[in-house]
């Protein structure tokens, strides 16, 4: 009897434990959010300089409700995803050639690792001469941006596919294309996600800055247009989005990471 | 497609070995100017169990990797005899697989896949069966991260053997394995060589190791032959016996007497 109601207590215990746990990491967003509202309540805070929570969750609603939010989020997520399609997939085809070729690495490696020091935001004022504000302004900037990462990592990874899988492969009679898709690519494939998912982050940041500076639609454009008339809810509601669409950027990578690295061990556990 | 002999027939009928014979011969090979074998020659006829054996960096381990193409003399040739015609592939190439001292398994494969490796689908079965030959049948459908070493080993071993190879080369195999886990390994290698007589030329640096298993003991020493020792005693042997304790005594002590003092 004693004994029974001592194990229950000490699973109410582990019990209490884990929620505590669970609730730890929000003890402090939450508890800004709450100081936040009430610095603006008590107008410590004027909502030209920064809007209560209360009055961006309202915009929010009434941007998404009119249909101008998703329209905005839309093309966004079009400029990113077709910048981060062509310039990945250069970068990975540009990866690939060079790591696996060595005349390819002497010929184009060190022009890349020229190119590669200029920062995509440094060509704006060109792109803008090129491309005008158009699309491909952004897509180009985009595209650049994500290039190098994807790029660096798949040479990088190629080259480091363990040697002594390659020497066994040949033993086994593969070479060519069977060598190349038992061996090489899953091989690099690691070194590869690692460039997706840094390059997915650089992705956003560039688009953003590439729509602030020029653009007719699309988050970065609302928010500078909100800035115009001086409506910071508005504006936060732009920023917090750019946030929430970079944390799913990095959630699919990371989903990717986990199911094609599932033999992995360092990628098994669920984290 | 395949001939599996039992133990019996072998030594019934010396025509169903599917085993090759290797001869070396006068090979030199030398890395950046360093001499590694120098005018190496020996002769291993087909269904023989060889063991090579000598100090780390003696040359044991280029040897068997010349045999099989990773390394190119600079002098001297390699020739494999022919495979007797009713069992010869429709290349009518030797096959020669390799097991190394890592296993060698490709990660991002689970264990069939990995037994299967350059072989048609078709094999599947095929795959399973020699699978659960070395006792890891209900393992096919697990990662090689999850087993231990000794059973990556085996698994490495199930994929030379689903090849029916004629030459298989060992180095250093069981290198990295616990003392128990050794002796159950070269058990199972030695049941694999007396059911399907292939010729195998094993590397170790454990004399022990050598003379449990091996037909003819082979020493390298200064990238020459320094001993070749035919062991005579019958099987299975038992490490306990006046015979290997003497003869493991003989060949330690060869191994040892040339010492480099510096």
């Amino acid at each position: 009897m004693h004994a029974h109601s001592s194990v229950s207590n000490m699973k109410t215990q582990l019990r209490l434990r884990i929620l505590v746990k669970q609730a730890l990491p929000w003890v402090v967003p939450i508890s800004l959010l709450i100081v936040w509202q009430w610095a603006s309540s008590a107008g410590i805070l004027p909502s030209r300089f920064l809007p209560a929570p209360r009055a961006v969750l309202r915009s929010f609603f009434e941007l998404s409700a009119s249909g101008e939010l998703w329209l905005h989020v839309r093309v966004s997520t079009m400029r990113a995803l077709a910048g981060f399609a062509v310039g990945g997939g250069l970068g990975l085809l540009l990866g690939l050639l060079t790591g696996s070729l060595r005349w390819a690495e002497t010929l184009l490696d060190t022009t890349i690792q020229m190119v590669r020091n200029i920062p995509p935001l440094a060509l704006i004022p060109l792109v803008i001469l090129w491309f005008g504000i158009d699309e491909s302004a952004k897509l180009f900037l985009v595209a650049l941006g994500v290039f190098f990462p994807v790029y660096i990592n798949t040479f990088h990874g190629i080259r480091s596919v363990d040697r002594g899988l390659l020497e066994m492969g040949r033993t086994y009679g593969l070479s060519g294309w069977p060598l190349y898709r038992e061996i090489i690519l899953p091989g690099a494939l690691p070194s590869i996600l690692v460039g997706v998912r840094f390059s997915l982050g650089l992705m956003w940041v560039i688009l953003i800055v590439a729509e602030t500076i020029s653009a007719r639609s699309g988050i970065g454009y609302m928010t500078m247009n909100a800035r115009e008339f001086m409506q910071t809810d508005v504006m936060v509601v732009g920023i917090l989005l750019y946030a929430i669409l970079g944390k799913l950027a990095d959630l699919l990578a990371k989903g990717l990471e986990r199911y094609w690295l599932r033999w992995n061990p360092a990628y098994q556990t669920v984290r | 497609m395949s001939v599996i002999c039992s133990s019996r027939e072998i030594a019934e009928d010396q025509r169903c070995s599917r085993g090759v014979s290797v001869g070396i011969k006068s090979v030199s090979i030398a890395f950046s100017g360093r001499t590694v074998l120098e005018n190496f020659d020996i002769e291993i006829s087909a269904g023989e169990f060889v063991a090579i054996v000598g100090r780390s960096g003696c040359g044991k381990s280029t040897l068997l990797r010349s045999v099989v193409g990773l390394e190119t003399p600079q002098a001297g040739t390699i020739t494999l005899g022919s495979v007797a015609d009713y069992v010869a592939k429709t290349s009518g190439k030797p096959d020669i697989r390799v097991m190394f001292q890592d296993s060698r398994l490709l990660p991002w494969r689970r264990i069939l896949p990995n037994v299967m490796l350059g072989l048609e689908p078709a094999l599947i079965p095929r795959a399973r069966k020699v699978l659960a030959q070395v006792g890891l049948a209900e393992r096919a459908n697990d990662w090689p991260a999850t087993l231990s070493g000794g059973q990556r080993q085996r698994v490495a071993l199930a994929r030379a053997l689903v090849h029916d190879p004629n030459l298989l080369l060992l180095d250093e195999p069981l290198g990295s394995l616990d003392a128990l886990t050794r002796i159950e390994m070269q058990q199972l290698i030695e049941d694999v060589w007396r059911s399907r007589g292939f010729t195998a030329m094993l590397v170790t640096h454990d004399v022990a190791e050598a003379i449990s298993l091996a037909d003819r003991v082979i020493l390298i020493e200064g990238g020459r032959v320094a001993l070749d020792e035919v062991v005579n005693i019958p099987r299975p042997r038992t490490r306990g016996s006046a015979r290997f304790a003497a003869l493991e005594e003989r060949i330690l002590g060869r191994v040892l007497q040339r010492r480099p003092v510096f």
